[in-house]
């Protein structure tokens, strides 16, 4: 085995907990984190992605998805024509709820009991549960429109019992449990945010010291250096994120359906991501302090615009547009999908592949820039 | 001809319009201690950068244990020791951890080589201790052990005594001079005269120029133009003015309580005491001087 690259990977191991700071970073983050976040989340919901599969195609149909549509909470985004269609959808997590309007709907109608149902995706349980309260209401005051207006056109007496019934069924997360919601998003931004602080200070440090250039006198190689230092962080991410899965899937109970191996490479992108982050941040800054503030510049719109608390379906359009630069956002979607919907790789392929590419492009810069600095 | 350690030609670097280095050109032999004087920013620091090949040169060329300094410098680096004057430790770790680390980069993992450089440096039951922890003179040591551990055949020491006091540095320099017995050469800036008098072979920077390399006895003889005194006048500042307008005196200097005083040879005591007479400056004593390093940097000033 290769010494010099043993070597610095054990005095970065020794240097990471000999800073107690950075012991109770790693070890005690994640259950604070996990235990505050996991109880308390509300939020508000508008522009919920929904699917529609319309079988009925009749002016009574689209009239009910008029009614929808004017109701600030959802957006039709998709109209579909079968079971399986929707299934991916939320699967992805592109729509959110799904509407499913029966063939004989206008017959129905004009019996009073016609029936639609809405289908809702559990794991956001912000969204679910708001989506799942809104869809009745429609479908109540939608059906009292309808009764209304059958009432003064036909003279009939009103009819106590409303024509339409909304049929809700939530997938996923049943009970729309918000730590269910809440623990992918925790898992995501505690590995995200330990590894970009502790890498900043990485490079940095060394230069500070002066250390920097008795290594480069030394015979080691800069990608020897490099992975040296990385290394440990990667082993102490995947340790916390073990310990973050424990903890939410025994604790709060939240299920683990999906393939752990995905779970890991999932994890293993974000972490290209974020370590990139630190390293570049560590060869540009000149001091340490420097480092964590523009981590820290990278924290914000990690925490606010990648869906850990706030759905990005309700966010103006260009806070949207920015979110897609966030690689917590498409982590937390593909690690929610995993693990509350048991999702394969064909289905998080869309978020797996541009994580995949900031991580890639991230790196890259920051092993040129690290390479520079040894020069 | 004896292979030297190090041999330079018309070494120059320069940033920009500065010329840090200045057509440097000398040569080391092997088990030499050769020091390299002047002044913080005479271009002492760049020429040892390029030496290890930190630096590429401008203009000239760099030759180190027969490796060219800038093209081979892996081989060079792998085969010299440095020690930076900022002492590169890293004080969350032990002395035995750090030197481990430094070990391991070099490519020696064998404990008992690690002890065995502890033990040279004088380090043996301070393994535990947080470099943190340790006094300027335990660091510098450590820094020196560290610049050892790969046992190199030459060791580049920049300042290695800066902020050290006088006696960890007298030990330190007992440190060196056993080194050098053992056939390691070693190349040291210094700015501190008394330390460049220890050394076998001075060179003095000025400006990025080599103004001159040889013994300290023979630089004191070569390069003083003249006899040295101590002239111990009140004020200093009166004393300085008037020994300029003396006929005779060549070099005049402010050396803390006394002004060193050169002038051409055979000069008499009397005539340097009537001519500050003359002056009215106040005269407490007049001092034939032992020539130092500071009267040949002072006979090489401008």
């Amino acid at each position: 085995m290769n010494s010099r690259l043993v070597s610095v990977m054990r005095k970065e191991f020794i240097q990471a907990f000999r800073d107690r700071r950075t012991v109770i970073m790693i070890v005690v983050m994640p259950i604070l984190q996990l235990f505050l976040l996991g109880y308390a989340s509300a939020t508000d919901v508008k522009n919920i992605p929904i699917a529609v599969w319309d079988q009925s195609q009749t002016p009574q149909s689209r009239a009910l998805l008029d009614a929808f549509r004017s109701a600030d909470y959802f957006r039709i985004a998709y109209a579909v024509s079968s079971q399986a269609e929707i299934q991916s959808l939320i699967e992805q997590g592109s729509a959110r709820a799904a509407l499913i309007i029966p063939p004989d709907y206008d017959r129905r109608l004009l019996e009073n009991n016609a029936q639609v149902s809405m289908i809702l995706d559990g794991s956001d349980a912000s969204v679910g549960a708001t989506a799942l309260s809104v869809a009745q209401l429609i479908g109540q005051s939608y059906g009292a429109k309808i009764v209304e207006e059958q009432a003064a056109l036909q003279g009939r007496p009103m009819l106590s019992a409303s024509p339409l019934q909304v049929r809700t069924q939530v997938w996923y997360n049943p009970d729309l449990i918000s730590a269910y919601f809440m623990i992918p998003g925790v898992i995501g931004q505690l590995l995200f945010m330990i590894t970009t602080v502790l890498t900043a200070s990485a490079v940095v440090r060394e230069r500070e010291r002066g250390t920097i250039e008795q290594l480069i006198v030394t015979p080691i190689r800069p990608w020897e250096l490099m992975v040296g230092k990385i290394t440990p962080y990667v082993i102490l991410s995947f340790v916390e994120v073990i310990e973050a899965l424990i903890i939410g899937h025994w604790w709060f109970k939240v299920p683990v359906i999906g393939n752990l191996g995905l779970i890991a490479l999932s994890s293993g992108l974000l972490l290209l991501s974020s370590l990139g982050i630190g390293l570049f941040a560590s060869t540009v800054a000149h001091t340490q302090q420097e480092a964590t503030v523009m981590v820290q510049m990278t924290m914000l719109p990690s925490i606010f615009l990648s869906g850990l608390f706030f759905p990005i379906d309700a966010m103006p359009r260009v806070l949207q547009w920015i979110s897609y630069l966030v690689p917590l956002k498409y982590f937390i979607i593909t690690l929610r999908s995993l693990m509350l919907k048991g999702a394969g790789l064909g289905t998080i392929q869309n978020q797996v592949i541009p994580l995949a590419l900031f991580g890639f492009i991230i790196m890259g810069a920051a092993a040129r820039r690290f390479h520079k600095t040894l020069d | 001809m004896s292979e030297s350690v190090i041999s330079v030609q018309n070494l120059t670097r320069r940033f920009g319009d500065f010329v840090a280095v200045d057509h440097v050109s000398f040569e080391v032999e092997q088990g030499e201690i050769v020091g390299y004087l002047g002044p913080n920013g005479s271009g002492k620091t760049t020429t040892i950068r390029m030496l290890l090949g930190l630096l590429e040169p401008s203009e000239g060329k760099a030759t180190v244990l027969g490796y060219d300094a800038f093209r081979q410098s892996e081989d060079v680096r792998a085969r010299a020791g440095y020690m930076s004057q900022k002492f590169a430790l890293y004080d969350d770790l032990t002395t035995l951890e750090n030197l481990t680390f430094y070990g391991g980069v070099y490519g020696i993992t064998d404990k008992n080589r690690i002890k065995q450089t502890l033990e040279l440096v004088g380090l043996t039951g301070h393994e535990s201790t947080l470099t943190r922890s340790l006094s300027a003179g335990w660091r510098q040591r450590l820094a020196l052990g560290i610049a050892l551990v790969h046992q190199p055949k030459l060791l580049f020491l920049d300042e290695p005594t800066s902020g050290v006091d006088p006696t960890a540095r007298r030990a330190f320099w007992d440190l060196i001079y056993q080194l050098a017995e053992s056939g390691v050469t070693i190349l040291v800036t210094t700015h501190y005269m008394d330390e460049a008098e220890y050394c076998e072979r001075v060179g003095i920077m000025r400006d990025g120029k080599l103004l001159a390399m040889d013994t300290p006895t023979n630089l004191k003889q070569k390069v003083i133009p003249g006899d040295v005194w101590e002239v111990f006048a009140e004020p200093l500042q009166d004393g300085l003015n008037a020994l300029h307008e003396i006929d005779g005196v060549l070099r005049v200097g402010l050396a803390g309580d006394h002004l060193r005083t050169i002038t051409q040879r055979g000069m008499k005591k009397t005539a340097l005491q009537t001519g500050l007479d003359s002056k009215g400056v106040h005269v407490a004593n007049i001092a034939a001087g032992e020539p130092t390093l500071e009267d040949v940097f002072l006979s090489l000033a401008r």
